[in-house]
């Protein structure tokens, strides 16, 4: 566990770091992300006392880090940097098995290690070991470089910006493997970027910061729906909509509440009338506890329905229903299964709460992707 | 002082037109070099091995063939001066960036409108610092001109250290070093210059 | 007396002087490598007055050897050891220069990543900066070497002996057969020791450094 308290820093008169309180927690990503000058790499460098506070402590499993030498509390806690930092005069093998090697462990101890470790990237030992830096690619080089700050095994892993440098493609490959290998090895890993996607997709906890101090720690899906402040808000953007359509949105958010129901003994001809009054071609039928019972369009009353009957007598039932909570996914489903075209939507005690159209859903979905639209 | 004069004007003169002579040819030859592929490597390794001749055996063998006086003297200048010139020169118009070269050929340039009009100008101010680097180290190497019979700054020197006065040798020395770091100090700042005024980004 | 059979009757005479000359030559470098590498260690560490020390050094390079060995003589008379003085302070300087700008020329993000793991200074010295540097510290080297060798030969003006000496006797004497025995000599030394430095300098940057980079 690392825990901040009261973590202040300047350089001059610019005060970088404001009295930072915060934890984290064991097995966590945490991700701190912020404009750029928010203090985001200097609080990161505080950790591995890279950088030393002006006052405040900064507590690592309970000890005050200050009270530790430095070169062996960097040996505990891996590191690695938007550079890469490869050294380029040593081989792949020799890179990996670098703080193994300061750590004094033998070459049988180290050696399994990086043949380990490689296989976890999917760089076989045989081809990749006694390659030299230059001889890889971008991506493969950060892969690398990843290792080489788990090597000996850090509990802590501490990352500034490491996959800034890369194209898309090979960063997000990087990202899930990142993602992957710290959830095999449990590792609390502590990473620093300024790309909101990638806090999203990677952190357990996102700490937002701006002017040395912290706007916000919250899980990402908390930070989405609950930005703490308009500047979060506005560094989300996009993804909080985007991310608003695919998980959090329910059924409730794109049905249509204004809709045309009667009970279930109305007489054939007056529902005709009622339909053709507010230009809709079906309506929904009630129970008399006014629960849903079905629904009934101009083309079954025309086809099946005497005058003088009551519209419960030949309403359909094939419309689907969906709960108010379903999520938005499976009412999507449900919309393009239906045979009517729509779906309707219950209260939890069965009563019609709206119902859903192609119509309705597009509009929500354009509300939520680029705003409130005007309609 | 009066006599001190002519001696550091003659200096000049031996280091100037044994400069100009080496940017020519220096400066020929680089063009040559990145012309003919297979030429750059023969050149630039000939002009460091001449560079690597002890200053005091091309001396007496230039003496040989030229003779006593400040021809040979010159002719010595003008052969250490060829590394620094050539291989500047060589190096700026390899590193006028592809797209460069490619505009000026797409505009119908000529293989000799391109060296004059692009890459030579865009490569000058790396040749201009090699010859700041010959220019320098031939103020120093000229003052061995008067062990071969030719003037200049050498000769209070020699004298000083024949007649085993410290007076003498400073005599000479002094304007040696001063110009050298003079001149060191003006290029330097005129390199700079056209360093930032050319730049290619 | 043809140059050739100059050489055959004076081969013991040259060989002694080519003796001499490597002598000079290699135990003023070997000094000015003890003295140069650690003082441009010691100058990347207190870099505020490291453009003091390399300017002076600079200074002193423009200084014709002439000069110097004017110098060394009327300071500390004939011999060998002025000479000796004299070839090691040249020596020192591209060494210095080359010491110095190697180290300072590493990466940043190296030395960031290596104290980031937990590099002590000098592991970082030692692992990183210095296998870096290396290839420029021999680049240095071998400059030293070039530029002794030239010099040496002027240490025969002092007394000190080594192929100089021929060449002076040549040029006082106006005999060809001297100046040749002392210059092709000397130059073919010179040639030969740049050369393999130049490839000690090549097989000692690390693999990963020749490369294209990636």
């Amino acid at each position: 566990m690392i825990k901040f308290e009261n973590v202040s820093k300047s350089y001059g008169e610019s005060k970088v770091l404001k009295g930072l309180s915060f934890q984290i927690k064991q097995g966590d990503f945490v991700v701190l992300i912020g404009p750029s000058g928010c203090g985001k790499t200097t609080t990161l460098k505080t950790i591995n006392r890279l950088i030393q506070p002006d006052s405040g402590k900064i507590l690592i499993d309970g000890k005050d880090s200050a009270q530790l030498n430095p070169v062996e509390l960097r040996r505990s806690i891996g590191y690695v940097i938007q550079q890469i930092g490869l050294f380029p005069n040593m081989t792949v093998e020799e890179n990996i098995a670098v703080v193994p090697k300061l750590l004094n462990y033998p070459k049988e101890k180290w050696q399994p290690i990086v043949k380990e470790l490689l296989t976890l990237v999917g760089m076989p030992y045989e081809e990749n070991a006694h390659k030299y830096p230059s001889e890889l690619s971008g991506g493969q080089q950060q892969r690398i470089g990843v290792l080489r700050a788990l090597a000996a095994s850090p509990p802590i892993v501490l990352m500034d910006e490491p996959f800034g440098a890369l194209d898309p493609i090979t960063r997000e490959s990087l990202q899930e493997e990142v993602r992957r290998i710290q959830k095999k090895l449990k590792k609390t890993i502590v990473f620093v970027t300024h790309d909101m996607d990638e806090a999203l997709k990677m952190a357990d906890v996102i700490v937002f910061m701006s002017g040395g101090k912290i706007l916000q720690m919250a899980s990402p899906e908390e930070m989405l729906q609950h930005p703490a402040d308009p500047l979060i808000s506005e560094f989300m953007g996009k993804h909080r909509s985007a991310l608003s359509v695919n998980a959090a949105m329910s059924a409730a958010e794109f049905m249509k509440t204004r809709v045309l129901k009667a009970a279930r003994s109305m007489q054939t001809l007056q529902s005709i009338e009622l339909m053709r009054n507010r230009d809709v071609n079906s309506m929904i039928v009630l129970n008399d506890d006014d629960t849903y019972a079905g629904t009934v369009s101009l083309d079954t009353i025309k086809s099946h329905g005497k005058a003088g009957r009551a519209i419960g007598e030949f309403m359909e039932t094939t419309v689907p229903t969906v709960n108010l909570k379903e999520d938005a996914r499976d009412t999507f489903e449900k919309l393009y299964t239906s045979p009517a075209g729509y779906v309707v939507v219950l209260n939890d005690d069965m009563t019609v709460a709206g119902l859903i159209t192609k119509t309705s859903m597009a509009k929500a979905m354009g509300d939520a992707l680029w705003g409130e639209m005007i309609s | 002082m009066s006599n001190l004069m002519p001696l550091i004007l003659e200096h000049l003169m031996i280091v100037l037109i044994a400069a100009s002579i080496s940017v020519v040819i220096g400066v020929v030859l680089g063009i040559l070099s990145y012309w003919m592929n297979y030429l750059d490597k023969a050149i630039l390794w000939t002009a460091e091995i001449i560079q690597t001749i002890p200053n005091l055996a091309l001396l007496a063998i230039l003496m040989i063939l030229f003779g006593l006086g400040n021809v040979t003297i010159i002719a010595a200048l003008v052969l250490y001066a060829l590394l620094p010139i050539v291989r500047n020169t060589y190096i700026g118009l390899k590193s006028v960036p592809i797209y460069l070269k490619d505009a000026a050929r797409g505009m119908g340039m000529s293989k000799l409108q391109r060296l004059m009009k692009v890459e030579l100008p865009l490569s000058f101010p790396l040749i201009f610092s090699g010859i700041k680097i010959a220019v320098v180290n031939s103020l120093s190497i000229a003052v061995m001109g008067v062990l071969i019979g030719a003037g200049g700054l050498g000769y209070p020197i020699y004298r000083g250290i024949q007649t085993n006065s410290m007076e003498r040798i400073l005599i000479g020395a002094i304007p040696v070093v001063l110009m050298a770091l003079l001149l060191d100090y003006l290029m330097t700042k005129v390199e700079k210059r056209l360093v930032h005024k050319g730049s290619v980004n | 007396m043809t140059l050739i059979e100059f050489f055959i009757v004076n081969q013991k005479d040259i060989l002694g002087c080519l003796i001499r000359h490597f002598q000079l030559v290699g135990i003023s470098v070997t000094t000015g490598m003890l003295i140069a590498v650690p003082l441009g260690i010691f100058l990347t560490r207190v870099r505020r007055i490291a453009p003091l020390v390399l300017n002076f050094a600079g200074m002193i390079q423009t200084i014709p050897g002439l000069v110097m060995l004017g110098f060394a003589l009327l300071l500390f008379g004939i011999g060998l050891l002025p000479a000796l003085l004299v070839l090691s302070i040249y020596a020192i300087l591209p060494i210095l220069h080359n010491t110095y700008t190697g180290i300072t020329e590493v990466e940043k993000s190296y030395i960031e990543a290596a104290r980031g793991i937990g590099m002590t200074d000098s592991q970082i010295l030692l692992k990183v900066e210095l296998p870096l540097a290396r290839s420029t510290i021999v680049g240095g080297i071998r400059t030293s070497t070039v530029f002794t060798v030239s010099w040496a030969t002027l240490a025969g003006l002092i007394g000190a002996g080594g192929l100089g000496d021929l060449i002076w006797t040549g040029l006082s004497t106006y005999n060809t057969n001297f100046i040749l025995a002392g210059a092709i000599p000397s130059a073919i030394v010179a040639v030969i020791l740049s050369g393999l430095i130049h490839l000690i300098q090549k097989k000692l940057t690390p693999r990963g450094l020749k490369g294209v980079s990636a």
